[in-house]
């Protein structure tokens, strides 16, 4: 999408449903339809689009597993093997023994690498910063109009196009 | 498309576009406050100066300005953090929990709930912080190495817990709300109509278009994140129970008060949204999208949870009778018949009796009626934590160092000016943010707004005939 060298010619859309029917039909005509920018998610449109089911939630599990495997070296290590204490008739002198002792922190531990970890990476992987400037087509795609991004190799096919993408039902064509 | 029965009554009052979805929502940050809310801001803002007076003046002269003493060493203070705490409970349930239960009433009432669970366990902070008496060593419960301070933290603390149950709880709510936000904040940067207006937002957007790949990821994030929450929210409360249930003080060493802590913040934290939503809906003229509908469902968790509550203390009472244990008896009879017995009772007739009054119909579809009760429910809820606290320390094994406890004007004005700083805390964002999760909000409109029910139930009639 953000490729400088990519031409685009941009379909705008007023309804969800037109856009998820249009899609395939435009395809079997051979346009190169890359992408779609709605103001909210359109359930199916994955599929039409091909694209490929993310993996974020592999990489919240991975993040997590990360979480759970510090909390449990940082408590042995501080409790049990550096400084054990005997604190209240309860002291700490085997992991195996205060492990349960240990599991709220380890949990919470999880939950918090597991969450940041997947927010951080969803921000970085999607480009959302603060301060970065938005490519924003129509002034109306994060209201109630639906943009369909379409790639052209050269201008002459950008007649083709607008009239293929009006044909499907667009309201307003964009180069 | 997503269909719906149109038996079910309509999440969206009249025939609502997305466009109108986003007029509505945008209007409080795009206008000017009225005079209702400068007063309402200015009352908040001068509680809140309280607080930060009472607050200093118990930093720089130290804890005996409290009314503690050897026997009472926790009373407001704690009870105040758990309160809170429990309040924002119910903001983590209606995202994550309700997501999960794919509830699509939730989506016009979470932002505000999030909102108001982050607020809370600010002010549930600012207790933990004060009560420390030393707030510039309150880096101590943190894992640092010994050159710090202290000896390693010890993990087998349930206090320690608490340090990690609360700030996981209040970092990943954060980064929950502050995503779901970034598509709707980008809204308001699409229409700015002023430099300095598009220039915020567009930093707080982070450049979110909305692309394809965008939405994949986003809805993966929050359907995860609803998954990590509803554990982490369930633990939160369960961790601040055991603050209490891991000691040996009569009244508090229970196996019990996990789950009843989790129900009592439930409880309260619904009767917070009800007293703060029925006014924002009639202030921003929100009705038609926190409509009755909303309000019956909401009062229809406060009587489920009010219920287990009232289960709870009924069970508590009779194990103590059970258990055979005279400490733990007289805590009890104490509770309901010694010197706090006005405590005792105020809570018994708050949080059990009150509630009940939602198995009318009539009642939860009431605005004034769900007011009227969140109120009792919110009061009741404190008496709760109070009784739990006060009661059970202030006469345990030991009758020589019985004693009463009562409050000095210092630890008012941190409760009052709590009150203050949260309230300060939503009307800055009743206005600076949407209070609705609009581009969540626009997925129902064609199939749960009242003009699409409408339809539906025409093209339905033309078929069978």
């Amino acid at each position: 999408m953000s490729a400088k060298n990519k031409k685009f010619v941009y379909g705008i859309f007023d309804d969800d449903q037109v856009v998820l029917n249009a899609i395939p039909a435009l395809k079997s005509k051979g346009l190169k339809v890359k992408d779609v920018i709605s103001p909210f998610p359109i359930h199916g449109l994955d599929e039409v689009l091909g694209l490929e089911r993310t993996r974020i939630s592999i990489a919240c599990f991975l993040f997590g597993m990360t979480g759970c495997g510090l909390a449990l070296l940082m408590t042995s290590y501080m409790n049990i093997f550096d400084w054990p204490m005997d604190i209240g008739g309860k002291p700490s002198f085997a992991f195996y023994k205060n492990l349960p002792a240990f599991i709220p922190v380890t949990f919470e531990s999880t939950v918090l690498c597991a969450a940041h970890g997947m927010v951080i990476t969803f921000l970085l992987r999607s480009k959302l910063l603060p301060g970065v400037e938005p490519h924003v087509i129509h002034p109306r795609m994060s209201d109630d109009q639906f943009v369909m991004a379409v790639q052209i190799n050269d201008d002459s096919e950008i007649a083709n196009v607008e009239s293929q993408l009006r044909a499907a039902g667009a309201i307003e064509t964009k180069k | 498309m997503h269909k719906e029965s149109e038996l079910r009554p309509p999440l969206i009052l009249g025939d609502k576009t997305w466009h109108d979805i986003t007029e509505d929502v945008c209007r409080p940050v795009e206008s000017k406050a009225n005079k209702w809310w400068w007063l309402a801001f200015s009352v908040s803002l001068a509680a809140f100066i309280w607080w930060v007076i009472a607050v200093s003046y118990t930093v720089g002269t130290g804890l005996g300005v409290w009314g503690l003493n050897k026997t009472v060493g926790w009373a407001w203070d704690i009870t105040n953090f758990v309160w809170w705490v429990g309040i924002g409970h119910a903001g983590t349930l209606i995202s994550a929990i309700l997501l999960l239960f794919r509830q699509k009433w939730r989506l016009s009432i979470n932002r505000s709930a999030e909102a108001m669970t982050i607020f809370a366990v600010i002010c549930a902070a600012s207790f933990i912080v004060s009560h420390m008496g030393r707030p510039w060593v309150a880096y101590w419960p943190l894992p640092l190495p010994n050159q710090f301070g202290s000896l390693w933290v010890n993990f087998n603390s349930p206090l320690v817990w608490d340090v990690f149950a609360i700030s996981t709880y209040f970092s990943v709510s954060l980064a929950f709300w502050y995503t779901g936000l970034i598509p709707d904040f980008a809204v308001i940067r699409d229409r700015a109509n002023t430099k300095w207006r598009k220039r915020i937002y567009t930093i707080l957007s982070f450049g979110w278009i909305g692309s394809a790949k965008n939405w994949q990821r986003f809805e993966e994030v929050s359907l995860v994140l609803a998954g990590l929450s509803t554990p982490l929210v369930l633990s939160v409360h369960s961790v601040v129970s055991m603050d209490f249930a891991t000691s040996i003080v009569p009244g508090w060493h229970t196996t019990i008060f996990p789950p009843y802590f989790v129900a009592g913040a439930i409880f309260s934290g619904f009767a917070m949204v009800q007293t703060l939503l029925i006014i924002v809906r009639k202030v921003l003229t929100l009705e038609d999208y926190i409509t009755i509908y909303h309000i019956d469902m909401m009062n229809r968790v406060i009587l489920i949870t009010g219920s287990i509550v009232g289960v709870a203390y009924i069970t508590e009472f009779f194990i103590a009778w059970y258990s055979g244990v005279e400490y733990e008896q007289y805590a009890f009879i104490n509770r309901a018949t010694g010197p706090y017995w006005w405590a005792y009772w105020s809570m018994m007739t708050c949080n059990v009796i009150t509630p009940q009054l939602f198995w009318s119909k009539k009642l939860r579809e009431s605005v004034f009626a769900t007011f009227i009760i969140s109120i009792f429910v919110n009061v009741g809820m404190w008496f709760e934590r109070f009784v739990i606290i006060v009661t059970s320390l202030h006469r345990d094994y030991l009758p020589s160092s019985w004693t009463m406890y009562s409050p000095t004007w210092v630890e008012a004005g941190i409760f009052i000016g709590s009150i203050g700083l949260f309230f300060t805390c939503f009307l800055i964002f009743v206005r600076v943010f949407p209070v609705i999760a609009m581009s969540e909000l626009k997925t129902i409109v064609k199939s749960s707004t009242e003009g699409a029910k409408k339809k539906q139930a025409a093209t339905a009639k033309q078929e069978t005939h």
